[in-house]
């Protein structure tokens, strides 16, 4: 496949207290219509999880649309946890491909900052089997927490090993302007954070947060005769799983992330050595051993000591989370994986400033629902 | 808004697994599913029988959890565990009637059923079952 994306833009993740979730949405998408060089499109989609609950407000692409300015155009929101913003891509991705549009605007955009920490973990939780484990008072963050120990019982690694990704992801943070926690933080003052649901401590897990980012998916024809900036989709895959990670056959698997990241990088006709850097889901911190080891980007078990030795840093053999990712960057869950689609753009197009990977060639973007419920992967490569 | 997990309709549905554990076992492969299934979540057999699953099993891991969710700040901290029941099954849950200290992975627990959370809108008190070591 070779689909072109153009228009990528960011926001800021941050507390905005003066923007509803539309605006959030419309500001990013006339952004990106703006950076394409584009004054309308023939489709929107809204990749969005919790507006029903936090926002009262269904049929959100219609409203998003209308805040755009757009009339006639085809219009939908798309909702699939954290895999969401790859979902609403796909959609965008078939809609063009299939000749039903030229050009797709999909924003991603979450507004969280209106509510208490507890409600945050409730939301996460809605990803979960509610009628089970909702039902009977275990949150995903604990569901997190006990995978957690699964991994350093089974793998026999020490829980600074596993707690060092977020060091990882705040250094990498620290020079991105659109990061939520755009600064360094110590292994001391992670591991000497409360614990939420021990081993994970506060640090370790992510903050709700508002953010919104955008790009377009355009034919060829179009894209070519469009001056931005623009680099190529050449693969992508999604997997679902059991919904409960105690309920497969090896909860610390992660089988979705391994068969979307095989079906990506099947159809970009790319080997995992091609990567030049990954995206990954590190919604808590044992996410990113896990992720990491299931699509084959690390031995079971060596994720973490990799990371230690600098493995993973802007300069290193592969360099992961090259803006912070969920953690660094924030997490505004249906947002997150149009956020690291964009900063995956902004690195093969040379846009990144200091946090450039020298050489990127080939990117790699994973996206997770639950405990990986649902996984999405997308190959991105620069245009040559 | 009426609906919701902790309506009385919806918290109806769920008694049979919420109170007893019971559910649908495949008759092919022998998975416990908590919930109504029409097809093996395992192995996509159509066999599924109703049984109910043994009252104990062996604690595997417990967390203390201090960030509650929703509903449960109450609670906090409390402790939530993964325990494999007798039959093999794995399943999550609090645990109850104990401190952390007295847990250690391996122990044998059994369900108990137990106050989940009270109902914001209605008050109603949703029950459930939750594990505590075996004396």
């Amino acid at each position: 496949m070779r689909t072109y994306l153009l228009g990528g833009v960011v926001t800021k993740v941050d507390e905005h207290w003066d923007k509803t979730l539309p605006n959030l949405m419309a500001e990013a998408g006339l952004k990106s219509l703006e950076a394409a060089g584009l004054s309308t499109v023939d489709a929107v989609y809204a990749a969005n999880v919790y507006g029903e609950v936090l926002q009262e407000q269904a049929n959100l692409a219609s409203v998003l649309a209308e805040e755009l300015g757009l009339k006639g155009v085809m219009a939908s929101r798309v909702e699939a946890g954290g895999v969401s913003g790859l979902s609403a891509i796909q959609s965008a991705v078939a809609a063009v491909n299939a000749g039903l549009a030229k050009a797709a605007l999909v924003v991603g955009a979450e507004k969280l900052s209106d509510i208490t920490t507890e409600e945050m973990t409730s939301l996460a939780t809605m990803e979960e089997r509610v009628e089970y484990v909702g039902m009977l008072g275990v949150s995903q963050l604990a569901e997190a927490a006990l995978l957690y120990k699964e991994y350093m019982k089974r793998h026999m690694v020490k829980q600074e090993d596993v707690a060092y990704f977020t060091v990882l992801s705040h250094e990498h943070a620290s020079t991105a302007a659109h990061a939520q926690y755009p600064f360094k933080v110590s292994l001391e003052s992670v591991l000497k954070s409360p614990y939420v649901a021990e081993p994970l401590h506060r640090l370790e897990t992510t903050a709700p947060a508002d953010g919104a980012a955008a790009l377009i998916v355009a034919s060829e024809e179009l894209a070519r005769r469009l001056d931005a900036p623009k680099c190529l989709l050449t693969g992508l895959g999604f997997a679902n799983d059991l919904v409960t990670p105690f309920d497969r056959e090896d909860p610390l698997e992660m089988r979705s992330i391994t068969y979307a990241g095989l079906r990506a990088l099947e159809m970009a006709g790319r080997k995992r050595t091609d990567v030049d850097f990954a995206e990954i889901h590190d919604s808590y911190s044992i996410m990113a051993p896990l992720t990491l080891e299931a699509l084959g980007l690390a031995e079971r078990g060596t994720a973490s000591i990799l990371a230690r030795k600098g493995y993973f840093t802007l300069s290193g053999e592969l360099p992961v989370n090259t803006f912070g990712g969920l953690k660094g960057r924030g997490n505004p869950v249906g947002a997150s994986g149009i956020y690291a689609v964009v900063e995956t753009m902004l690195q093969l197009t040379k846009n990144a400033g200091k946090n450039q990977v020298d050489g990127a060639e080939v990117g790699l973007v994973q996206s997770m629902a639950g405990l990986g419920a649902l996984a999405g992967v997308a190959v991105l490569e620069a245009v040559r | 808004m009426t609906g919701g997990l902790l309506s009385p309709p919806s918290v109806w549905r769920l008694k049979p697994f919420i109170y007893r554990l019971e559910g649908l076992r495949c008759d092919s492969c022998g998975h416990f599913h908590p919930l109504n299934y029409f097809v093996c979540r395992k192995c996509g057999s159509k066999k599924l029988v109703r049984d109910r699953l043994p009252e104990r099993g062996r604690l595997v891991h417990f967390t203390v959890v201090t960030q509650a969710q929703h509903g449960f700040e109450h609670a906090a901290p409390f402790i939530a565990g993964l325990v494999q029941m007798d039959d093999g099954t794995y399943l999550l849950g609090q645990m109850t009637d104990c401190d952390p200290e007295n847990l250690t992975p391996g122990m044998v627990v059994e369900a108990v059923v137990r106050r989940l959370r009270a109902n914001d809108d209605s008050s109603l008190i949703a029950y459930g079952i939750k594990f505590r070591p075996v004396i």
